[in-house]
């Protein structure tokens, strides 16, 4: 378990250094940083004391060396389009995509699972039939699509959610949340709704596919002959079994959430990281780009090993051949 | 038994209908349903200036007097257009006939790019091995730990930092937008190429094709190649619903196609400041015109999966 934990340990490391080359080749090469800094009338002796200060002059593994050096202590530079510290702008934009993210995935997981569930137990009844043609739409339409149209149902239409902005927002100090006023918790409807169907869809698909496989075993048929009710076999020795793959993929699309998360806040102006980082693409804020990149990938990296650590906690068959290796 | 004496071999169409492919296609309706959508919007969109009514690019025939006309069966209409006009006076039905040729070509473009890519590494990985197969899978490993949507919009922005100020918008925006998504998506042709590369390599035919000495590059490319690309079809016919979708949702943040030669994504993009104020036409007709093509197409790559895959039958 220990040399386990470790090599994957070692693994993320080399994963986020890679990420972080890639975050520096850009930050360092894609357009000139001190044009960007600067204005039209400086002369070039001023450009040339600042390249100085700023260590542009240096070798390039010592400049890589420095940024990821102050990548770890979290500064990331000054951002060329708001001229404020990077990760002050992060830190700012980063409770919004959270809490839709994590409303989102709980949205998912808590619609998904037993309707993952029911399609496989009932496959022929007409709601099983509704569902899965609901997820294979859900599967096909592109995000911005469904937000626009919830925004044109629900905001233009009927006029009952608001369509964009996070409502009011209470201060607690060190995060700014939308989650305890009315106002707040209406605008996070449609967003978390649009953001979550298509995770939904995904695990919907992933349940049930697993449990028709595990309804078919000997065990389950096993449990059925001895007389247990069928909610405990369903559910204590089906849907348990089920639950390795399910944690798999709900983990990783966490990450993807986040990520997705991009296309969501632009639709409805959700003033999270996402939103920022599409201006940025827009504007080739890179600084942002490479710090909300290098984010992303630290973000991934952990969800990947929470999630194979989960793994080892949930099914013992990997604990005991995990020993072997 | 008894057709051994029979001489002329049955034409290609005959065969066709003899085939497992041809049956279950009959025998599926929505798959039917599917195909004859796809071949509709490929048609329309491949004869856009036959078909079209209107040309919505030419600017002398707009006229503001025609802007925002409603679709045909609503008040106030104009019979001339039968799902209304933009802002700026272009038939929408046009502007979706156009618009999706031009994401068709970029869906098309960019998944020949990334199919091209993805199988010439999946071929170098799989056959030289070692230290090579070990950097482009790294590579491959470390992309797929990401969405897609993120790497093309980096790519995007990276690429319009390094040639921004080079060439127009209008002229580079196809070629930034395959870049971004062929670069996004050739992971899965290089795994897939890769694995069945590994399994060939090992076969007879392509040691003797060593023994005779012939250049590696000559062996992967004219007796690995052919016998490897099975797979490939099938994603690549999912792939291009994907790349479509992807293509729209760059151009609807506005990092795509711009207005000026509208996609399917950036006319959703125009009709959305539009929403509000009533004129709903101009993003609901594109928006479902991009989900009915993005959804036939993944039904008949769904199909050909489960068609092609023989562990399912």
């Amino acid at each position: 378990m220990l040399a386990f934990t470790i090599r994957r340990l070692i693994q993320s490391i080399g994963v986020m250094l890679v990420v972080s080359l890639i975050a520096f080749v850009m930050f360092r090469f894609v357009g000139d940083p001190v044009d960007q800094m600067v204005g039209l009338e400086t002369t070039i002796e001023e450009r040339e004391i600042l390249r100085e200060q700023l260590g542009l002059n240096d070798a390039t593994p010592v400049q890589f060396l420095r940024f990821v050096g102050n990548a770890i202590q979290g500064d990331f530079g000054v951002s060329y389009q708001f001229k404020r510290p990077v990760a002050t702008i992060l830190g700012e934009r980063m409770p919004a995509t959270l809490e839709l993210a994590f409303v989102s995935a709980i949205l998912a997981l808590v619609a998904g699972i037993p309707m993952g569930v029911y399609t496989a137990l009932r496959r022929e009844s007409v709601l099983s039939k509704l569902f899965l043609m609901i997820s294979l739409i859900g599967v096909s339409l592109p995000t911005f699509l469904i937000g626009i149209l919830f925004i044109f149902l629900f905001a233009v239409v009927f006029q009952i959610l608001p369509s964009f902005g996070r409502g009011e927002i209470v201060d607690l100090g060190w995060w700014r949340t939308g989650l305890l006023t009315s106002s707040g918790l209406k605008a996070l409807i449609l967003p978390s709704i649009t953001l979550a169907l298509f995770q939904m869809t995904l695990i919907m698909r992933l349940v049930r596919s697993e449990m028709l496989e595990v309804l078919r075993t000997d065990y389950i048929k096993f449990c059925q002959a001895r007389g247990l009710r069928s909610r405990s076999v369903n559910f204590g020795h089906a849907l348990k079994n089920t639950l390795v793959p399910v944690i798999t993929i709900a983990g990783l699309q966490i990450g993807s959430l986040i990520a997705f998360a991009i296309i969501t806040e632009t639709v409805f102006q959700w003033p999270g990281m996402g939103l920022l980082f599409l201006q940025a693409v827009q504007n080739v804020d890179i600084p942002i780009m490479a710090a909300y990149l290098l984010l992303i990938a630290f973000l991934f990296v952990m969800i990947n090993m929470a999630v194979d650590m989960l793994y080892v906690v949930v099914d013992p068959r990997i604990r005991i051949g995990g020993g072997e290796e | 038994m008894s057709v051994v004496e029979q001489s002329d071999r049955p034409g290609f169409i005959a065969r066709m209908r003899d085939t497992d492919i041809w049956y279950s296609f009959v025998r599926n309706r929505i798959v039917m349903l599917a195909a004859f959508i796809t071949i509709v919007i490929f048609l329309g969109a491949l004869f856009a200036p036959l078909v079209a009514p209107h040309n919505p690019f030419d600017l002398a025939s707009l006229s503001l007097m025609d802007s925002l006309v409603p679709p045909a069966w609503m008040e106030e209409s104009d019979p001339r257009y039968l799902l209304g006009t933009d802002d700026q006076g272009r038939d929408i039905l046009s502007a979706i006939i156009y618009g999706a040729r031009i994401s068709l070509a970029v869906g098309f473009a960019s998944v020949a790019f990334a199919a091209v890519l993805g199988i010439s590494l999946g071929l170098l990985a799989g056959y030289l091995g070692g230290r090579t197969d070990a950097i482009i899978m790294r590579i491959a490993d470390v992309q797929l730990t990401f969405p897609s949507i993120l790497i093309a919009l980096l790519i995007d922005g990276s690429v319009r930092g390094i040639f921004g100020g080079q060439f127009s918008r209008e002229d580079s925006a196809f070629y930034v937008l395959v870049l971004s998504i062929g670069l996004s998506f050739w992971v899965q042709y290089a795994r897939t190429v890769r694995s069945s590369t590994l399994v060939e390599k090992n076969k007879e035919y392509v040691q003797a094709a060593r023994l005779i000495g012939l250049h590696p590059i000559k062996i992967m490319l004219r007796h690995v190649l052919p016998n490897v690309t099975g797979p490939v079809l099938v994603i690549a016919t999912i792939n291009l619903a994907l790349a479509i979708i992807t293509e729209a949702t760059l151009s609807f943040l506005g990092v795509g196609i711009p207005s000026t030669q509208p996609s399917l994504g950036t006319l959703i993009r125009i009709g959305n400041d539009f929403l509000f104020s009533g004129e709903w036409w101009i993003t609901i007709f594109p928006g479902i015109a991009l989900a009915v093509l993005a959804l036939a197409i993944n039904l008949l790559g769904d199909w050909l999966r489960d068609v092609l895959n023989p562990r399912l039958r």
